[in-house]
């Protein structure tokens, strides 16, 4: 006996039908005829005999063609009918031409690849099989000869490429952006590059690549690049970023001023420091300024209001609150804006502009996930040449290659240099790309090596290489991870103030832990008085009541110690330990545990 | 004259390596060359000693724990072949090292005496194992119902089942009434009618009573759950999912020199605490070589014989060795540091500052390596100045 099947509308239990199978198949002809709303897919799952009806908001889902018996509803007509905008998207929704379907209901329908593989088994027909992608990994070229894990690195690293991500960008004021000089097309593009307006935020250059190895300099992933595409302006961008200062109003009628703080006033700098303010407390476009440097000056009231006497001197104890520039910052001043907030408060926003060239540590990418950092900056004379004469930009190691097996980097080079060569974009859309063969023929028309490979000379002595090196022209992006953000070092140091250790983070100019784990190492080595000496950045010296063990007083100014508990009357000797643990003994008192110190000799 | 040589070494070299030279060394030796034979002994073995202050235990860790890191978190399966889910891996490491009494999968392999080991007789064989699975009554029983009329349960029995099993109705009736004192049963062909001895029951009992019988252990021996003969090297062995070492080593089919199990924890009850270090070792190196991974067993040995001093298996965790340390600062920076202070502080607990942790936590000198050696300087006597 069949059961009657269960029915959930957005997973809640709505009631049961009898028929399931007719059921959804009567909903989904209402779906399309147009009687209920195309926001809504339906699925029975046979092995629990339920069908899930949902129609609520965030579902991924993906456009089809409907097949009707092995044909597809998409006709000649509708494609001329769309050619002469007669039609639109909307309307083959409408028709019940194309429909949504999310992931649970795609469970339920067999998808044909291509037009000539339609069966009369199958429901849709895919409108091109590059839909199966998304937008970024669409915008790989031969993206159907690569692994699919590149594929997704591939288009992660699209997002954090540099390129022209807004045509309004000098009047905006965005945190953290970069624009990349002289952006340009790619030449081995796909469709989704014309779909997209690509040419309107291109993302990357076209360079000439030769994967070879170049005295060991682009080992691991790493990159080398000609000194003379750098001059010329490869791989050149500007980083912008603001700084903000607000004019707040505190309690009792008290604000925030924009100035040149007075000499008077508390947390004063140095004169030099406020040097580059004009009168009205903002510093002046086109200033150059470097770490330290102040961008706005601010003072603000004091901090605690308690007494009367601090209320009438308020104005001579207002503090200072100047944005200056953070450690390792420097740029030019780029863009100053005054304006209001919604609060109606003052709002002072400084742009600071920093042009980046490409500098050892920074980091790279082709489309195929084949990212890199640079690892040399090889004069031009120096690289490697063809027989043509012609230098590479960049030269790719051929490790990186064989594992990965990003087979589309390879053919996006032969496309690029067949592209460039011929001067015409090449069509590299995913799964209808332009065939490597064709390319291959243009190639060897064009009266290049159809392989790719050229004969190549060593630039510092002039040698012909052995080997046949392969050599074309690619996309590259450069990603927003620059050495200059991230660059950091620290000898001495500021400390924290609760455990006197160094403080943590590149912004804060801290220390690089040396953890649990790192001291095992040490201590394995049995290297006791190496590890003494790398703890002791927090050692101080603490007087010790001999006779119970507490923490005495120093009292320099009697030059006197005395304890606590046992007064005067007491032996007490100073000892050597770290801060932190003399920080615990004391977190240990405020719980009412006394801990003791049984001092003996050292030796 | 020999054995003169021999307890000459004594004191430098262990027992079992004098025993092996005695052994190996031809009969006709000559007391010259014997001497050399042992002279090179001892010097090797002086060379192959640790140095004093080596710190063996982190030394351990790393290289058990650095391999670790590359090991598979899940269980391997090998297809095709005959055997049963055993955790492998990591779990298994993790489960071995903290002294676990319940295993994730308990599992023996019972060696048997030279007749059956032969496997001459399949039939035996096969019988023999399955009279080692454990047999409830339920797991031959079609239907347990209750008369309500005359409160009594009626057990229908599956006869294929027990005639499979070996089992009568008479020694099923039996092996009840061993367990249970207070039940009249009586045997009804295809059934068996239980009813309560006590005369006035109500409705609840009896299905108290019914829920009961269900689990009576019939047959078998307790906690083997799968029983599954194997082939292994020209002999046949039985590999069992669930583990009892003392029920099993009482039976006269078995070898009891080889038969063993995974669980440590039945080892050291059944055969001792030597023998239980052995089984970690044993356990351990086990995983670590279906990983493909290389430690040297001597580190494997180390935390073993960690885990054993005490006489008995202890975990590595916060209940087990951590909790031995002498030293409450120690204790406090592996686990629950709070707890570890508190009760220091009620019962005024003296921490000595003799080992590692300690000290690093002080920025003292650690006693380990460089830190160990200390200046003794003995000042003349009788002058002061």
């Amino acid at each position: 006996m069949k059961m009657e099947a269960e029915v959930y509308l957005n997973n809640e239990y709505v009631g049961t039908v009898d028929e399931p199978l007719e059921f959804v198949s009567r909903i989904r002809e209402e779906r399309r005829l147009g009687s209920i709303t195309s926001n809504l897919n339906i699925h029975y799952i046979e092995k629990s005999n339920e069908v899930y009806i949902e129609c609520s908001k965030g579902r991924a889902r993906r456009p089809l063609i409907i097949v009707k018996d092995g044909i597809p509803l998409l006709t000649e007509k509708h494609i001329k009918q769309l050619e002469k905008n007669e039609i639109s998207w909307s309307d083959l929704v409408k028709q019940g031409v194309i429909e949504y379907l999310d992931a649970m209901e795609e469970e339920s329908a067999l998808v044909a690849f291509y037009e000539n593989e339609l069966t009369p088994k199958h429901t849709h027909l895919e409108i091109m099989p590059l839909a199966i992608l998304g937008y970024c990994t669409s915008l790989v070229p031969y993206g159907n000869f690569n692994q699919s894990t590149r594929l997704n690195a591939g288009s992660k690293n699209q997002k954090q490429a540099l390129g022209f991500y807004a045509s309004n960008f000098s009047v905006r004021m965005d945190m953290d952006v970069n624009i990349l000089h002289y952006p340009q097309m790619p030449v081995v593009q796909t469709i989704m590059h014309d779909i997209s307006g690509y040419s309107k935020h291109p993302a990357g250059q076209n360079i000439v690549v030769a994967i070879m190895s170049y005295k060991g300099y682009n080992m691991e992933d790493a990159i080398i690049l000609n000194r003379g595409s750098i001059e010329r302006g490869f791989g050149r961008s500007t980083y912008y970023r603001p700084s903000i200062a607000e004019e707040l109003r505190y309690a009792g009628g008290l604000m925030d001023e924009v100035c040149i703080p007075n000499k008077d006033i508390k947390g004063y700098k140095t004169e030099k420091d406020y040097r580059l303010l004009e009168d009205d407390g903002v510093i002046f476009v086109e200033a150059k300024v470097k770490e330290g440097d102040v961008v706005i000056g601010k003072t603000s009231p004091p901090r605690f209001l308690s007494s009367m006497e601090d209320y009438s001197l308020a104005s001579n104890i207002r503090r200072e609150s100047s944005i200056n520039l953070q450690h390792g910052e420097e740029g030019v001043i780029d863009f100053v804006l005054l304006t209001e907030n919604e609060e109606g408060n003052k709002l002072f926003e400084v742009r600071i502009r920093d042009q980046r060239i490409p500098e050892v540590g920074d980091k790279f990418t082709s489309r195929h996930g084949q990212k890199g950092v640079i690892g040399l900056i090889v004069p031009q004379n120096d690289m490697p040449f063809s027989a043509s004469g012609i230098v590479p930009d960049l030269i790719f190691s051929p490790h990186g290659i064989p594992s990965r097996m990003t087979i589309a980097h390879l053919i996006e080079m032969l496309a690029g240099k067949t592209g460039a060569l011929a001067g015409r974009y090449i069509n590299g859309t995913t799964f209808d790309a332009e065939p490597e063969e064709r390319l291959r023929k243009e190639l060897l028309s064009l009266g290049f090596n159809e392989s790719g490979v050229e004969t190549m000379y060593n630039g510092e002595t002039g040698e012909e290489y052995q080997a046949k090196i392969f050599i074309g022209n690619m996309y590259y992006l450069k990603l927003k991870h620059m050495v200059a953000n991230k660059i950091h070092s620290r000898a001495r140091g500021p400390i924290q103030l609760l455990t006197r250790q160094p403080t943590e983070g590149r912004a804060k100019e801290g220390g690089l832990r040396l953890g649990e784990m790192e001291k095992d190492t040490f201590v394995a080595h049995g290297a006791a008085l190496l590890l003494k000496e790398r703890f002791d950045s927090d050692r101080t010296i603490v007087p010790v009541c001999e006779a119970c063990g507490i923490i005495a007083i120093r009292d320099e100014y009697r030059n006197k110690s005395y304890c606590p508990i046992c007064g005067d009357n007491t032996t007490v000797s100073e000892i050597e330990l770290s801060y932190a643990f003399k920080l615990m003994l004391d977190e240990l008192k405020s719980l009412g545990i006394y801990p003791k110190l049984e001092l003996e000799g050292k030796y | 004259m020999e054995e003169e040589l021999f307890k000459e070494y004594q004191s430098r070299l262990p027992r079992k390596l004098i025993d092996d030279i005695r052994d190996n060394v031809p009969k006709s030796i000559s007391a010259a060359k014997l001497k050399k034979v042992l002279e090179a002994a001892s010097e090797e073995y002086a060379a192959a000693l640790v140095n004093p202050g080596e710190a063996v235990g982190v030394i351990s860790a790393e290289s058990i724990g650095e391999p670790g890191t590359q090991m598979t978190l899940n269980t391997f399966h090998f297809a095709g072949v005959a055997e049963m889910n055993v955790t492998m891996g990591l779990p298994r490491i993790i489960e071995i090292l903290d002294g676990r009494k319940e295993l994730d999968t308990p599992m023996m392999e019972i060696y048997l005496n030279k007749a059956m080991a032969k496997g001459k007789d399949i039939e035996e064989l096969r019988r023999f194992a399955l009279a080692l699975k454990e047999t409830r009554l339920q797991d031959f029983v079609t239907e347990f119902s209750i008369n309500i009329t005359d409160l009594t349960v009626i057990v229908k029995l599956d006869k294929g089942k027990m005639k499979d099993l070996g089992l009568t109705n008479s020694k099923i009736i039996e092996a009840i009434s061993k367990q249970t004192k207070m039940l009249n049963i009586k045997d009804d062909g295809d059934s068996l009618v239980v009813k309560s001895k006590s005369k006035d029951d109500t409705f609840n009992e009896v299905y108290k009573i019914k829920e009961k019988i269900r689990g009576l252990h019939i047959k078998g021996i307790k906690g083997i759950t799968q029983v599954l003969p194997v082939k292994r090297n020209d002999e046949f062995i039985i590999v069992t999912a669930g583990s009892n070492m003392a029920d099993v080593l009482k039976l006269e089919e078995v070898d009891s020199y080889r038969t063993t199990t995974n669980n440590i924890f039945e080892i050291e009850q059944v055969l001792g605490i030597e023998a239980a270090r052995e089984a970690i070792v044993r356990e351990v190196y086990k995983v670590i070589e279906s990983q493909g991974l290389n430690v040297d067993v001597r580190h494997i040995m180390l935390v073993a014989d960690t885990m054993c001093v005490s006489g008995t298996v202890k975990g590595i965790t916060r209940y087990g060795v951590v909790s031995e340390k002498s030293s409450v600062l120690a204790r406090a920076s592996f686990e629950t540091p709070i707890k570890n202070i508190i009760n220091a502080a009620l019962v005024g607990e003296v921490d000595e500052l003799n080992s590692v942790v300690e000290n690093a936590m002080l920025n003292q000198v650690i006693p380990i390596g460089t830190g160990l050696p200390r200046l003794v300087v003995r000042q003349p006597s009788g002058k002061k100045q």
